[in-house]
């Protein structure tokens, strides 16, 4: 059952490399939005918070090709990318990154959101009133309160599709994640058995992922209730 | 000294309170809704006056009239939290330590020895607060904020939400906090006999206006009063 092919062992590792870095990637914004949303008053926070949840209920076909509209490489902005910091998205497993971190951030912003505004913040006025100003507050007491258990949106990550093919198309080596394998073998006549392993594998990381999100989520929240 | 003129309107409810203190132990006495809390939050700078002005020993930590407002991390008040209020990530031992991470002060050993045994604490260094008792969260919250090194302490009914054993577990280590730290306080409570054993100096709150105020013994004297 599980002798994978060359070819299949690169789209796991693939995958989890990409959506390895979309999540550390989009982590810190998804940090900054939340933080508005939770805290924040301001003029149009609706429409960031719609804005923030497009990708969630667009088609992704849409979102992909708007990256790829935006970030391809004659593109002003993946012009941009590609002179200043030699980062080439177009047809490369960065652009398959690019378009996780796109699709989970709706996921990303919701999670830390809710867990920033479940934060009794009269932790932060105690830590305040023991010499903490805002941003050391912020990193010693809310952030690490919000965070853990964060992991659904890797799990995400790890099961985009129509995003990535749509905006870096389905490069074996490059741009073949374990979704866009699966895709290419099940249109090969013959190819059902190769695709049921990975299949299987998708299955196990995802169901690792969840697994060991809900575990870091409900420690910190026992922590947080006497355990 | 500590002087405070505060004024505040918290919806239906106003304040108006003045008061200086040299005494080494304040109580700040009154039913429940009296303002206790909220003046004591004016006073940690949680809580903006409307007008007024705070001062300790000469620096003025607000001033509604020249526009000062001291945050509250940069006052230096220590304050013991109803609830505690511990960090729930951090151990016992680095809640200990927070303030003085975040004054950068250097790790001061003989200090840290003192108020660890004088709360007799030294057994639940590497426990969580989620694993504490009541009464036990409270000696830390009153170590964490002994070791920022406060120039005021300020107690909000820290035995309030001990029954009636543990307070009387408690009562001893404020006793000896007041004899032996160099730091004055200011207690927070509206149980009578509480207040008569820590303070020697009491402010009387009632809804948001001081009743009285003088020497402990004005308390017997004000409580006859109101009883006649």
């Amino acid at each position: 059952m599980f002798d994978l092919s060359p070819q299949d062992w690169t789209a796991v590792a693939l995958s989890l490399r990409v959506a390895a870095v979309s999540t550390v990637v989009a982590l810190p914004f998804g940090i900054i939005v939340a933080m508005l949303l939770a805290r924040g008053s301001f003029w149009g926070k609706s429409v960031l918070d719609a804005v923030v949840h497009l990708p969630l209920v667009l088609p992704p076909v849409v979102t992909g090709y708007l990256l790829l509209i935006s970030l391809g490489r004659k593109a002003p902005l993946g012009a941009f990318f590609a002179d200043h910091f030699g980062i080439v998205f177009s047809f490369r497993w960065t652009g398959a990154a690019v378009a996780c971190g796109v699709m989970a951030f709706p996921l990303l912003v919701r999670s830390i959101r809710l867990s920033i505004e479940a934060i009794d913040r009269r932790l932060e006025d105690a830590a305040s009133t023991l010499g903490a100003n805002r941003a050391w507050t912020f990193t010693t007491v809310t952030l690490p309160l919000a965070l853990p258990g964060k992991m659904l949106a890797f799990a995400r990550a790890l099961g985009e599709f129509g995003a990535t093919i749509t905006f870096v198309s389905n490069i074996p080596g490059e741009t073949q994640t374990i979704s866009a394998a699966i895709y290419s073998l099940i249109q090969v006549p013959g190819g059902d058995a190769d695709a049921l392993k990975l299949v299987v594998i998708s299955i196990v990381i995802c169901v690792a992922a969840l697994l060991a999100s809900e575990w870091l989520a409900k420690r910190a929240t026992a922590r947080l209730h006497g355990a | 000294m500590l002087a405070v003129h505060v004024e505040k309107t918290l919806g239906e409810f106003s304040m108006n309170v003045a008061f200086t203190s040299e005494s080494r132990a304040t109580a700040l006495f009154g039913p429940s809704g009296a303002g206790k809390t909220s003046l004591i939050n004016m006073i940690a700078g949680l809580l903006r006056p409307d007008r007024g002005r705070v001062e300790i020993d000469g620096e003025v930590l607000f001033d509604s009239a020249a526009q000062i407002d001291m945050p509250a991390w940069r006052r230096r008040i220590g304050y013991v939290f109803q609830e505690g209020r511990l960090l729930p990530h951090f151990t016992v031992q680095h809640n200990l330590e927070y303030g003085r991470w975040m004054g950068g002060h250097k790790f001061d050993p003989a200090a840290f020895q003192h108020v660890v045994e004088l709360l007799d604490i030294g057994h639940l260094l590497d426990r969580r607060p989620g694993k504490l008792s009541g009464g036990e969260r409270q000696r830390i919250a009153v170590g964490r904020a002994l070791l920022m090194q406060p120039r005021l302490l300020l107690l909000d009914e820290p035995l309030a939400s001990l029954d009636t054993a543990r307070k009387r577990d408690i009562l001893p280590y404020l006793e000896r906090l007041r004899d032996e730290a160099r730091m004055p306080m200011i207690y927070v409570s509206h149980i009578a006999t509480e207040v008569k054993l820590i303070a020697s100096h009491v402010v009387w709150l009632d809804g948001g206006r001081v009743a009285t105020m003088g020497g402990i013994e004005r308390l017997d004297a004000a409580q006859v009063d109101m009883l006649a």
